[in-house]
């Protein structure tokens, strides 16, 4: 070990750590800490009740229809941004087939890629809000303004069966772009032989994709969904400003961290809040680790 | 061959040193625990006090600065920096001024409470205001009976209290005693553009048949005859179902409703006004208001599409950079319900509204109070009122001074009234999830299921709901 090498990587890490450490793992602590005491958010804190707070989200209809929703987000996101972010990255890694000994995309990828990446790049709330107007529930909304004049305007995120998938909708939409940049890299790493191999053998090209593609990004794959599966339980800003009345009409578009949100800053429980972000943090946690667990397989070396 | 599996780096032994040098790292990060949340140990820290006088009646210190925030929304800010400021100012000249304004109060105020530093005067609005209510609780809140009991600043021989319209101080109490000015006094009804109504020969109705027969004139003109915003205003809603009920059985029945009391919401006042009302939004409202905010309906309004707005009088300056010239606001007040209601048709609701408090542990409390006292003055309420188009809780301020249409007609509603004025209902200033689902049930009714029991018993049970649970503080109102 050369010496003095740990002082200088230590020297870089204390300012890191001690950010860490006070901002988000103290945090964490302090969360578990509140949720057995009853607090307004105002003033000391004094009023100890075990598990009281536990005792109250059991019974809460809203706090079982935010995790309906959250379960929602939590099966549908990754699933069709996985499995739209896959096809893209494939079509402009590798759709284009195989010309002088190179794989190529497809017609203008490049332009492509630089587009699709667009979407990670516009905030949250802009999104939103762009978003709210595209999904408007008269002839104003984009979406409505496009159809034609008889037909009677669609509600969209006035209507409580469909609001959810417009949430999730957007939330495919934003998130698309930065999957296909990651699996993109991940299949920039696939020797190209292995695609000649199997073209040389016949391989249409989705047998490439199901047979050389997926199996090697897998580890990727699976970071992704779990990345997903964690914002899944987010979805906070989106709810916050497009949804009718903050929660969809009637509940229905209720997400956890919006629940927590709420009781936290407007109805002035900051310890029933503390208490749904425990829960929220172990159902965060116990899905990353399901997930990485579940679809564990052997890594590859290429 | 390459090393596929390198070596780990790491053994047992070398494991438990880094251990114990991440630990010995950790110990200064212990001094940062001050970030702790609710610390208890809040240490009063000294406040600016001065010799109580005729002319120093709140005994303020004349050298003490004061430090001011106000919430810049639909009433802006002039007021404070062109009108309030210069008053306070004329009379103490040596107490500087510290003004600041914010649109996210709870943001910037809240922390400043908790870590015990807050400013002196916080104007409390806008949709991001604090809980006034847990405010109170938490002792942060200043009495004000001081300042209510002192003369006022420009009105002779009269205390600040005598110089308020009625129902102002109680608006502000809690158990009793007074802890916020509720300065802008807002008259609640059924707005509509005057030129419009006068351009087809309608009148606003006085009975419920009238104004379902003025609707269905509206609707065959091709104009909405009710809308209001479901997507973020679905309370101004509620207080039209409310108003309604009230003027069917009186204050009393709104009174009920904050005390938390049993079978308050299923009172057949309330069950009238909500089938009323259901029929009106059965047959006259647009199913896609539910999606929109209340900009959208105002303006739709202003393009003469919208008929009446249920709303109060800050519209038509909320308003005023939209309004078409020819546009004309009046109100109407909600017309009776049944032949058997126990206010007349012209009885109106009218509250004080717009928080303004002195915090209790601040640097110069009594300085905040003493700019209350300015701004309850005569001379500083007119200006107010000639700014922000509102009018504010000092009687008779704006009386004879003609300042916009809506002012006017809103004046004369006033006037019209007489006595059978009343305030309201305060639960959604109290308790946050009544008021949440208050929201949730109005939207419900007026364009899901027209069921005005089903309302009555969501509410009912709500309330009962928050009634039980101890974790909310409770107000009671006589």
């Amino acid at each position: 070990m050369r010496h003095g090498k740990y002082p200088f990587i230590i020297g870089f890490l204390v300012v890191p750590v001690a950010l860490y450490a006070v901002f988000v793992v103290w945090a964490y602590i302090q969360a578990f800490y509140l949720s057995v005491y009853e607090w307004s958010g105002l003033g000391p804190v004094e009023h100890f009740v075990g598990l009281d707070n536990f005792r109250k989200m059991w019974d809460d209809t809203t706090f079982w229809q935010s995790i309906k929703h959250n379960i929602f987000l939590l099966v549908f996101l990754p699933l069709i941004t996985v499995v739209l972010a896959l096809v893209f990255a494939f079509l402009l890694n590798v759709g284009g087939g195989h010309k002088g000994g190179v794989t190529r995309g497809v017609w203008g990828s490049k332009v492509y890629r630089i587009i699709f990446f667009f979407p990670q790049l516009l905030a949250l709330a802009i999104v939103a809000v762009i978003f709210g107007r595209v999904f408007g529930p008269d002839k104003s909304g984009m979406i409505n303004g496009l159809f034609p004049e008889s037909w009677s305007p669609w509600l969209f995120l006035a209507d409580e069966r469909y609001a959810m998938g417009c949430i999730l909708v957007v939330l495919v939409w934003q998130a698309v772009g930065f999957y296909v940049v990651l699996f993109s890299a991940g299949m920039g790493n696939i020797p190209t032989e292995v695609y000649e191999a199997a073209a040389i053998d016949g391989a249409t090209r989705v047998t490439l994709f199901f047979r050389i593609t997926i199996p090697l990004l897998w580890n990727t794959i699976q970071v992704a969904w779990v990345y997903l599966g964690i914002a899944a339980f987010d979805a906070f800003a989106l709810v916050n400003i497009m949804t009718v009345d903050r929660g969809g009409p009637d509940g229905a578009t209720s997400v956890l961290s919006l629940m927590i949100y709420r009781n936290a800053f407007e109805f002035s429980q900051a310890g029933y809040a503390s208490a749904l972000g425990v829960v929220l943090f172990f159902l965060t946690l116990t899905f990353a680790a399901l997930t990485l667990r579940v679809t564990r397989r052997e890594s590859l070396e290429a | 061959m390459t090393d596929i599996f390198p070596k780990p780096e790491l053994d047992r032994r070398t494991l438990l040193r880094r251990a114990a040098a991440v630990g010995l790292l950790a110990t200064p990060a212990v001094g940062m625990l001050s970030a702790c949340v609710g610390s208890s140990d809040e240490g009063t820290q000294d406040q600016a006090t001065g010799t109580k006088s005729a002319d120093n009646p709140l005994g303020i210190d004349p050298k003490a600065g004061v430090e001011i925030v106000i919430f810049n929304g639909g009433l802006g800010t002039d007021y404070a920096t062109k009108v309030d400021t210069p008053l306070f100012n004329k009379k103490w000249p040596e107490a500087k001024v510290t003004y600041s304004q914010t649109e996210e109060i709870s943001t910037v105020i809240q922390p400043r409470i908790n870590g015990g530093n807050p400013p002196d005067m916080i104007n409390n609005s806008g949709s991001k205001l604090m809980d006034f209510g847990a405010i109170v609780k938490a002792g942060q809140a200043a009495d004000l009976t001081d300042l209510f009991a002192a003369p006022s600043l420009d009105i002779q021989g009269k205390t600040v209290a005598d110089t308020l319209v009625p129902g102002a101080i109680e608006q502000g109490s809690y158990d009793g005693k007074p802890f916020a000015v509720n300065y802008s006094y807002t008259v609640f009804g059924l707005w509509y553009n005057a030129t419009l109504f006068k351009k087809n020969s309608w009148t606003p109705p006085t009975t419920w048949a009238e104004f379902t027969a003025l609707c269905d004139k509206m609707k065959a003109a091709g104009v909405v005859p009710f809308g209001y915003a479901g997507a973020n205003a679905s309370y101004y809603m509620v207080r039209a179902i409310l108003t309604s009920a009230g003027k069917i059985g009186t204050e009393q029945v709104l009174k009920d409703i904050d005390n938390l009391k049993e079978g308050a919401w299923t009172n057949d006042a309330i069950k009238q006004a909500a089938e009323a009302w259901a029929g009106i939004g059965k047959n006259y409202i647009n199913k896609t208001f539910l999606g929109l905010r209340h900009t959208e309906v105002q303006l739709q309004q202003n393009q003469d599409k919208v008929g009446f707005y249920p709303c109060g009088s800050w519209l038509e300056n909320e308003q005023a950079k939209d309004t078409p010239k020819g546009f004309e606001y009046a109100i109407a007040a909600y017309p009776s319900v049944t032949a058997a209601d126990k206010l007349p048709a012209t009885a109106i609701n009218a509250a004080a509204g717009e928080i303004y408090f002195a915090a209790a542990k601040g640097k110069n409390p009594q300085g905040g109070k003493e700019y209350l006292r300015t701004m309850l003055s005569k001379e500083a309420a007119l200006e107010f009122t000639k700014l922000t188009k509102s009018l504010t809780v000092v009687a008779g301020a704006s009386d004879g001074q003609t300042i916009s249409p809506g002012l006017t007609s809103a004046n004369d509603a006033v006037t019209k009234a007489g006595k059978d004025i009343f305030m309201g209902y305060l639960f959604d200033t109290w308790y946050k999830k009544l008021d949440d689902e208050s929201r949730a049930a109005a939207n419900d009714l007026m364009f899901k299921d027209y069921d005005a029991a089903k309302f009555c018993e969501r509410m009912e049970k709500a309330s009962q709901a928050v009634a039980k649970d101890s974790s909310v503080t409770k107000f009671t109102r006589s």
